[in-house]
């Protein structure tokens, strides 16, 4: 962060700073495709049982989440989705949707899951593949972290940033985000939100996958009991899926709305543009 | 500024485009799907160290019993032979034991149950992502090895089924001597204290608890003790296998 780039132009006054580091780079964009292919083919995966129920085994009767299709008195089927025992029209999006132009009685639509119409075997082959190179980049990533005091250093929540909580909400409601030098740190909010993603949705939905491995229970019992069963896990998996989504979506909108030719530059050369700052 | 925005965004969905045509075409090239597969040799030497080829699967009570055992897979095989075995309620039948063993046979249910009984409540797990809970009572097939005496060059243990899935295409499975040798890995004869119903497996079907359902193949006609399985089948080691799925299923 110590190398700068002035650029002095009528108008005002900026500067490129090196703010992420190759490792760091590399890392991020190996992270943006295992979780597109993860997400798709764990979509796949789960259109072959389109339900998710609690405890260790399951029944029809015992689902929270089922999509499936209703047929009408033409014989049509029409996507429904129940969720909580509330029965929603879901028609063309989930339970029934377009695969090759024709009407398919499926969990999740083509568009969505990998490969697009329905593949079990081949789902599973790119799941499993990219979730070895989902764990080794976080591994890496971790261990890159820690060596490099990144964690330490941009991660850690301080004593400011805690007391910093409730003005940090307000900026973020009122889309105020930080100008110059301040750009550069990381505020709680998104500290809070990259910690959490890192260690609780990344290692919860690596331990929740292992725990629907058969071979793993032999040893892993006590934590598939600790959730539930494994149906649960399934749920759980799937919800820390839902958790992923939610994080990338907030993600990338802040990315849209600090700057996103700035922060795509930043995140792929390493190079950032701030303000100048005042000189006091 | 909207310009670039327009761009980013046909950039956006072109990259997109490219990313699933891509992917298609990885799925269905034999390179692709090749390097995909890769992965299961990794998943098993690391599932194979952190959980010991003895640890045993969990075994769960009678009050965990699933309601309905969901059958899947072949419900009731047509083949003759089959439906003539099961007019007579399986009194003629013989599990033939062949292969790499030094003494081949033929097991009536009774025969084998002197071997060994082992009863067991466990999860059965799908691949398509479900799981039920029964009640399991059968001869270790350990017991029948040890019994027939297994050649020094066996590796795998194959399982030939009554059930065909299109033209002479009868189910098998195979899974390892290791596997074969486990005490949970069972020959089952009943489901929840009854006799095997038809559409769970009758007579006998086989149990290998720390995998997932495919691999334990139902209506078994015989076991064979082989040194490879290239030559069976397509070559893969089982019916799902040579559609696609993994011979190591313990994930």
């Amino acid at each position: 962060m110590e190398t700068t780039r002035e650029n002095t132009s009528p108008a005002r006054t900026t500067r490129l700073v090196y703010r992420h580091r190759w490792p760091l780079r590399v890392m991020h964009w190996i992270n943006v495709l295992c979780l597109t292919i993860l997400l798709m083919s764990g979509l796949q995966i789960f259109n072959a049982h389109p339900s998710l129920s609690l405890g260790q085994a399951n029944n029809d009767n015992t689902a929270w989440l089922a999509m499936g299709a209703r047929t009408d008195a033409q014989g049509v089927p029409h996507g429904v989705t129940r969720i909580f025992g509330h029965m929603i029209d879901t028609d063309g999006l989930l339970g029934t949707s377009t695969v090759n132009g024709r009407q398919t009685v499926r969990g999740f639509p083509a568009w969505a899951t990998l490969p697009g119409p329905q593949w079990l075997s081949m789902g599973r082959r790119w799941h499993f593949f990219f979730a070895w190179l989902f764990v080794i980049n976080g591994l890496a990533y971790v261990g890159w972290s820690l060596a490099t005091r990144h964690l330490q250093r941009d991660l850690a929540p301080t004593g400011d940033d805690w007391r910093g909580f409730g003005r940090s909400i307000l900026d973020h409601l009122k889309f105020r985000h930080p100008k110059g030098q301040a750009a550069l740190r990381y505020n709680i909010l998104q500290k809070l939100a990259y910690l959490g993603v890192v260690f609780v949705l990344g290692g919860g939905i690596v331990l929740m996958g292992l725990a629907m491995s058969p071979r793993m229970d032999a040893v892993l019992g006590w934590m598939v009991d600790l959730v539930g069963g494994r149906q649960s896990a399934r749920s759980w998996h799937f919800l820390i899926a839902c958790g992923f989504v939610v994080f990338v979506l907030i993600h990338v909108f802040e990315v849209i709305v600090t700057g996103v030719f700035n922060q795509l530059r930043g995140m792929i050369t390493g190079w950032f543009r701030i303000d100048e700052d005042d000189k006091p | 500024m909207t310009d670039r925005r327009r761009f980013l965004r046909n950039l956006g969905l072109a990259a997109s485009g490219a990313f699933l045509a891509g992917c298609n075409r990885i799925s269905q090239s034999e390179s692709g799907s090749r390097v995909l597969e890769s992965a299961e040799w990794l998943t098993q030497r690391v599932q194979r160290i952190l959980s010991p080829s003895t640890a045993l699967a969990r075994e769960f009570t009678e009050a965990d019993i699933s309601p309905v055992f969901r059958p899947n897979g072949s419900i009731m095989p047509q083949t003759a032979l089959y439906q003539s075995l099961m007019k007579n309620q399986f009194r003629d039948y013989r599990l033939g034991v062949e292969g790499l063993v030094d003494r081949p046979g033929e097991f009536s249910i009774d025969q084998l149950r002197a071997l060994g009984e082992r009863t067991q409540i466990t999860r059965h797990d799908c691949v398509e992502g479900w799981s039920a809970i029964g009640k399991w009572q059968g001869t270790p097939l350990g017991a029948l090895l040890a019994h027939v005496g297994v050649k020094d060059s066996a590796r795998y243990v194959m399982f030939h089924c009554f059930d065909e899935w299109g033209a002479d295409t009868p189910y098998y499975e195979s899974i390892d001597i290791t596997e074969a040798r486990h005490p949970q890995t069972l020959l089952a004869h009943s489901l929840n204290g009854a006799p095997l119903p038809v559409a769970n497996g009758a007579p006998l079907r086989l149990r290998v608890e720390r995998q997932l359902g495919y691999k334990h193949a139902k209506y078994l006609r015989s076991i064979e003790v082989v040194s490879s399985f290239e030559d069976i089948g397509d070559g893969k080691g089982g019916y799902w296998e040579d559609n696609g799925y993994e011979w190591y299923a313990g994930i």
